[in-house]
């Protein structure tokens, strides 16, 4: 076996201990009829050959490329530092610190966590993580069911299609509501919650809403008119869910600022990699108000029986291992370590730091703004953003495959996430984080303007953005021979 | 009871002071924010702390010291399969390839992590006999509600639609029936047998025209090999109903028993448990999700798949229109079921089967050797892990499983885990793993045998217990009582918040 201690003697030692001649008596309560047919896997491999075989599937991967590509993910700077610290065996070889007095690491960094983030969120209580953005958003939504005792929810169609979709898997067992709110369509508010539809959904009397959600930035990139949301929401006795990004806290009005009930969000973009989807942080915060219907793990401050300062899983009667059928969800196993990872980012980015990676990104993405708008690649929409947002493309899916050779990941096409939205059409999603440099934009733009030239729907960029481009050719080409 | 003595160790926020830290990121322009209006604008900065790098690395060394974990120790926590972590497969999740791939890159760049994932697919469903496996779960308890919500759309898809209750043993993980509540099922708990197994009588009355699902996990939480497994999805089928296997315990029948070739329909699979990825503290884990051929269409999306030309992709929203939808964004806890997959290949099918039998073998020769010392309720062969009780001690002395657990740490051992199932009185269910040595093992015995005598000789060295943890036993009521959850930066955070 790879990894086991045990010597053909060691082994004969236990059987003997236990008076029995082969293991296989000990499988003896297997009922024949039962028994497996034999394992076809392949076989053993020495770790020699498993590392080559790893390597060339990582190596089949392209993550070289110039890429644009948020959506919900993001690549940012993460110190070395961080992983250095995840990678200690005290850290990520324990479990749920369910003995106090052997956890105390891990409970006190569940208690940072909990108080970082609630600086961040501006909220009271912060679960100790949850599997994802969109689970997070799929448990905010519930608690708002509990907490009011209706059963139908409003969701903004800015809220990531994934996230919406996730709810409504959620919300199949109790067999609740969910209805979404749609986005203004044009006008200088485009793209954004549509205000008037959200009020005319609340006033629905005879079917009295539970939760709003809206997110913010939104699946789009742009900035929601969140306090008006808020107080439509509170308006109809509805609790407010905020769908939020955490980097863009740095310089964003946080979610207990506008009055948000419960934040919810993806914490993916603090310290940890993208890893193709996860394992990435489920965040959920909310008022005091709600403690006891706030799902997952809660870590507090409490003394040992000499007066030492200590930390302890409490509240637990929300939990499944306790209340069982009662608890406020399933929930058990979490995104602990992926909690601590961003607890340690937080920490050592620091208050300003996180202001400028949020400031940097959106300095870099009003840069390609303009280089994009040159190119013949002009924005979506007209209303304020962070650092992510939509250009109109003619033919957008085709354009983003060419785009691929030439080393540009060229961000999202929108119409293959939001199918049946006729708005979003031969456009694309893109972004920019401190890590997004001015050779990549020359270079996503200088081949944009040569494939919307080469299909005669737009004149080529300038010589000046052409001669840029042509040193960040060869710098994202070296680059790409990396991955 | 209040904080009057000492601090372990300052919380981060204690470390911080203005104008420490050390910048990782270039300034920004100084007009990058004035596009975005002030009402959007956050007014003062996150109250986050400002920590010099030396500080914050120290902080975090030292706070990881304060914790037992398998690479510093034995850690016998049962239904918790806490086996070493191969540091090749932490070295694997990190490859450049793997971790920087964004989840919504599009299929040609995403060759590599495609195959992976879908091979990984086709290993599952091989040792699971299942037919057809979704990675997306996040966990063990997502994959429950995965393959609860499955089993609720097929029923409806047959118009079968008065069936909302789900049987659970009380011998269950409370995961089980959380998650039958979760997917708008009313449980119905089916008590046990004395040997252990499912109440065959109970069973039988409690089953009907209203059951939709029957959750047993097998090995069952006491260790023991479900005796009458054929006789129940016999029942269960009859009734019309759907068999689900909770896989916790999947690493006690690793080539052994492949729950869909017996009969159940859907099963989840730890990948934290049994294919040892990390538990990281609680987590991430990843919770893979396999069917009988009857429930694929209903499988969360998207799945991966394979075309005729060997390339791979992901399935296209509305591809399946039976699919119950998504579980979550993206695909999966993909650097999770790197480390996965790279289990699997590492040992193959005589590996796995080799890891069963040791697992096996190491949990009834440490039943065996606590035999005397303990009560051990349930005597025939168990399986990965067995249960023992303390209950005479406890009648003899005063001296209680907690008390034991406690005194464990003190000899250098991460208790079991204590109380559970709740079916057994002063219960500890103890699970060795297949990666301890015979002297670990051995050991553990050994500290047992003895914390057993103290018990009778000088009870008072094991109820005080522990004493050489960095902290003693604590006031967990008023932590209750008086919720503190976070540190107020500007209040001080010792004295409890009032409610």
């Amino acid at each position: 076996m790879a990894y086991g201690p045990h010597t053909p003697d060691d082994r004969a030692r236990m059987l003997e201990a236990l008076g029995i001649a082969t293991v296989d008596e000990l499988f003896a309560d297997i009922p024949e009829a039962l028994r497996a047919s034999p394992l076809r896997l392949p076989d053993p491999e020495p770790e020699i050959e498993l590392a080559a075989r790893l390597e060339r599937l990582a190596g089949r991967n392209r993550v070289g490329l110039a890429s644009f590509l948020g959506a919900g993910v993001y690549r940012h700077f993460t110190p070395p530092l961080v992983d250095q610290i995840l990678l200690r065996g005290e850290w990520y070889t324990a479990y749920t610190p369910y003995q106090p007095e052997v956890s105390q690491g891990t409970l006190q960094s569940i208690y940072e966590f909990e108080s970082l983030l609630g600086e961040l969120l501006d909220m009271d209580v912060v679960s100790a993580s949850h599997y994802d953005g969109a689970a997070a958003a799929a448990e905010a939504a519930l608690m708002t069911c509990r907490a009011t005792r209706r059963e139908r929810v409003l969701v903004s169609r800015g809220v990531h299609r994934h996230y919406r979709e996730t709810v409504r898997t959620y919300f199949a067992g109790g067999e609740l509501d969910l209805e979404e709110i749609p986005l203004v369509a044009d006008g200088p508010d485009a793209g954004t919650t549509d205000l008037a539809a959200l009020e005319r959904l609340l006033a629905e009397s005879d079917r009295p809403v539970a939760g709003v959600i809206a997110a913010q930035p939104n699946l789009l990139g742009l900035l929601e008119p969140m306090q008006a949301i808020g107080e439509l929401a509170r308006g109809a006795g509805a609790l407010f869910v905020s769908v939020v990004e955490p980097v863009s806290l740095g310089v964003l009005a946080p979610p207990g600022a506008y009055g948000a009930d419960i934040a919810a969000g993806e914490g993916q973009p603090l310290g940890i990699a993208p890893q193709y989807g996860g394992p990435s942080l489920g965040l959920l915060a909310s008022t005091d108000a709600l403690v006891r219907q706030i799902p997952g793990r809660l870590v507090g401050m409490t003394a040992d029986l000499e007066g030492k300062r200590a930390f302890v899983m409490t509240l637990r009667a929300r939990e499944q291992d306790i209340r069982r059928e009662k608890a406020a969800s399933n929930i058990c196993t979490n995104q602990a370590l992926m909690a601590l990872a961003a607890s340690i980012y937080l920490a050592s980015v620091g208050p300003h730091g996180l202001r400028d990676v949020a400031a940097l990104g959106a300095a870099r993405a009003a840069e390609l703004e303009l280089a994009l708008a040159a190119a013949g690649a002009p924005r979506l929409h007209d209303g304020p953003y962070l650092n992510e947002f939509a250009v109109r493309v003619p033919d957008a899916a085709a354009v983003h495959r060419r785009l691929l050779d030439r080393g540009v990941l060229a961000g999202l096409v929108l119409s293959e996430l939001e199918p049946d939205d006729p708005g979003l059409a031969d456009a694309l999603l893109v972004c920019a984080t401190e890590v997004t440099t001015p050779e990549e934009i020359a270079l996503f733009a200088w081949a944009l303007a040569d494939e919307l030239s080469a299909a005669g729907s737009t004149g080529a960029a300038g010589p000046a953005t052409a001669g840029v481009a042509d040193d960040a050719t060869v710098a994202a080409g070296a680059g790409e021979g990396e991955q | 009871m209040s904080v009057t003595g000492e601090r372990l160790q300052p919380t981060i926020f204690e470390l911080g002071k203005p104008g420490r830290g050390s910048s990782k990121v270039p300034h920004p322009p100084r007009d990058a924010l004035d596009r975005i209006p002030a009402s959007a604008r956050r007014a003062v900065p996150p109250g986050l702390p400002e920590v010099d790098e030396p500080s914050l690395v120290r902080h975090y060394v030292n706070l990881s010291q304060l914790n037992h974990a398998v690479d510093t120790g034995f850690y016998p926590l049962g239904s918790c399969t806490m086996k070493y972590n191969p540091k090749v497969n932490e070295w694997a999740a990190r490859l450049p390839g793997f971790a920087a791939l964004h989840p919504l890159a599009p299929d040609p760049i995403a060759q590599g992590t495609l195959q992976l994932l879908w091979e990984l697919e086709e290993a599952l469903a091989e040792i699971s006999g299942m037919a057809g496996v979704t990675l997306q779960p996040a966990a063990g308890a997502q994959g429950e509600l995965t393959g609860i919500l499955m089993i609720r759309a097929y029923h409806r898809a047959r118009g079968d639609l008065d069936r909302n209750e789900v049987l659970v043993p009380d011998s269950a993980h409370g995961t089980n029936p959380a998650t039958a509540s979760m997917a708008g099922f009313r449980t119905v708990s089916v008590p046990s047998a004395a040997d252990g197994g499912v109440d065959l009588e109970a069973f039988r009355a409690a089953l009907g025209p209203r059951t939709a699902a029957v959750m047993i996990t097998n090995p069952s939480t006491l260790g023991l090999f479900e005796p009458r497994v054929g006789t129940l999805l016999e029942l269960v089928h009859e009734a019309g109903a759907l068999a689900y296997m909770d896989g916790a315990n999947l690493n006690a029948i690793l080539g052994r028993f492949k729950p869909g070739e017996a009969g159940f329909d859907v099963m989840h699979f730890n990948v934290h448990k049994t294919f040892s990825t990390p538990h990281g503290g609680g987590g991430p884990g990843a919770g893979p999700v396999g069917v009988v051929e009857r429930l694929v269409p209903f499988l969360p999306s998207p799945r991966v798949l394979r075309e005729g030309d060997g390339t791979f992709r992901l399935e296209r929203p509305d591809e399946r229109p039976h699919s119950i939808g998504r579980m979550r964004s993206f695909v999966g806890n993909t650097g999770v079921l790197v480390r996965a997959y790279a289990y699997i290949r590492a040992h193959g099918a005589s590996g796995l089967r080799e890891v069963t039998d040791d697992a096996v073998l190491a949990a009834n020769y440490l039943k065996h050797r606590l035999a005397g010392a303990y009560d051990i309720p349930y005597e025939r062969a168990c399986k990965h892990e067995f249960v023992a009780s303390a209950a005479s001690i406890k009648r003899d002395t005063g001296v209680r499983t907690l008390d034991i657990a406690k005194r464990l740490i003190d000899f250098g051992f991460h208790p079991p885990t204590v109380y559970f199932p709740l079916t057994v009185e002063e219960g500890m269910l103890i699970e060795p793993t297949e990666t301890e040595s015979l002297e670990a093992l051995d050991g553990f015995a050994d500290a047992m045998a003895a914390i057993a005598r103290e018990a009778y000789d000088d009870p008072a060295m094991v109820t005080g217990a522990p004493h050489s943890a960095p902290v003693r036993r604590l006031d967990e009521a008023t932590a209750a009582r008086q919720p503190n959850l976070r540190w107020r930066p500007t209040a001080g955070a010792d004295t409890p918040c009032p409610d």
